[in-house]
């Protein structure tokens, strides 16, 4: 080997190291807002809204949450088979799944959330129909398994299969789009608290989710909230499931940090 | 270029060339944007040539489907329980900026400072993801821009 053939090497190598320690340096560490200030959608509510979340028995969520509980143990498909068949509170629990969502699917490498992944078991174990997204069914059922981890902060995996999504979640975040040119941060970093007219801008957390809105008088997916959001800038909202909002739902759930889950939540 | 040079010299094919290219750009330049020109901070000139209505620019500033300046904004003497506070208070904004400073700041704030969260009311080039309902348009027509500009530059402080 020449000493010009070695030094190329050593270049080579140098540069590889610079790669890689770049790519170190760019993962998820830092959050533009400091964990002190962290406010879920709750503390932007009004008292009485606020009421009605803390108060299991008025908080109309719970009716999904009811719902859903029921349809858990209710068996359906061709096997002839409930969610509990297979998940009991000490086999498979379903206790603090939902934190760990959106995951990605050992089988398909796909990022999935928490509506997907019923589907998913519908499909594999029980050989029903997939329930249609946004439907009262699904909403039910995510609303219960949702609810399963309230309290508990997020801690889904951003590293490994999952950070190509989690960095295409976080360049959706930060992409201005619509006729109005906004991104997310716009609003929900750098102008929480100020005043959109009568409404109070939040950090856009989604740790409510499925919740009950006012506005909607039901209860909705968060893909529901994310796609009157893109309405809002003008920007073309994507299809209910659509990957870009599930890879956007895990860096949502970073961002979101120690904030717990509340599902179901109610919001203006 | 090369595609019209060729449609020239290939008469029958140049109404294809030409077409093709209409067809590419239209969708990209959306309506017809009314050319403008910038001095430093300012657009001085009107964009239709004729100076706005300030009244009818009041309505468009507080319109949902317009303006909405109200949504970000505050101005005092606009009744209403609900202004914006993520943009400047504009209730005598007319005293410090000229019209063809607000003229600039309305039609494309972006090009001042692009990380501004002000929105370009006139502009259709850049964007992406648009909802197809507003695709190749322009938030504000030219005459709303000048309405609205008309309004804002009235917005005086309140003699002593």
């Amino acid at each position: 080997m020449t000493l010009r053939a070695v030094i190329a090497s050593l270049i080579g190598a140098g540069v590889l190291v610079f790669t890689i320690t770049g790519v170190v340096a760019q993962s998820p560490t830092e959050r533009a807002i400091d964990d002190a200030d962290l406010k879920s959608g709750y503390d932007f509510q009004s008292e009485d809204t606020r009421a009605l979340q803390d108060d299991d028995f008025a908080n109309p969520g719970f009716l999904w949450v009811d719902k859903g509980a029921a349809l858990f143990s209710e068996k359906a498909g061709k096997n002839d088979r409930a969610c509990t068949t297979c998940h009991t509170d000490t086999v498979r629990s379903i206790k603090g799944a939902a934190a760990r969502y959106p995951s990605v699917d050992e089988k398909t490498g796909q990022l999935i959330n928490i509506e997907q992944r019923i589907n998913l078991c519908r499909e594999r174990h029980q050989q029903a129909e997939p329930l249609s997204y946004e439907s009262e069914d699904l909403l039910a059922m995510t609303a219960y398994v949702a609810h399963q981890s309230r309290g508990q902060p997020f801690n889904a995996k951003t590293d490994g299969t999952a950070q190509s999504h989690f960095e295409a979640g976080r360049d959706y975040y930060y992409a201005r789009k619509g006729q109005m040119n906004l991104a997310c941060h716009h609003c929900h970093e750098w102008n929480w608290g100020q005043m959109l007219r009568g409404d109070r801008l939040s950090q856009g957390h989604g740790n409510g989710y499925p919740a009950y809105r006012f506005e909607w008088q039901t209860i909705g997916s968060l893909h529901r909230r994310l796609r009157n959001c893109d309405k809002g800038v003008r920007a073309e909202p994507l299809p209910f499931g659509a990957q870009e909002y599930v890879d956007l739902e895990l860096y949502l759930a970073w961002r979101a940090s120690r904030l717990t889950l509340e599902t179901p939540s109610v919001r203006r | 270029m090369r595609c019209l040079g060729k449609g020239m010299r290939l008469l029958g094919r140049s109404y294809w060339c030409v077409a093709i290219l209409a067809g590419l750009t239209a969708p990209l330049e959306g309506a017809d944007l009314l050319p403008y020109d910038i001095v430093e901070d300012s657009i001085p000139n009107s964009l239709t040539g004729a100076a706005g209505d300030a009244a009818a620019g009041r309505a468009a500033f507080i319109d949902r489907d317009r303006g909405h300046c109200l949504l970000c904004h505050s101005v005092s003497s606009i009744e209403d329980p609900f202004h914006g506070t993520i943009g400047p208070d504009l209730s005598a904004i007319g005293s410090s900026l000229t019209a063809g400073q607000l003229r600039f700041r309305v039609v494309d704030q972006t090009r001042l400072s692009a990380d501004t969260v002000m929105p370009a009311y006139y502009r259709v080039k850049g964007l992406r993801q648009v909802d197809p309902p507003f695709q190749g348009k322009p938030i504000l027509t030219a005459q709303e821009v000048e309405d609205v500009v008309a309004y804002l530059a009235s917005l005086k402080e309140a003699p002593e």
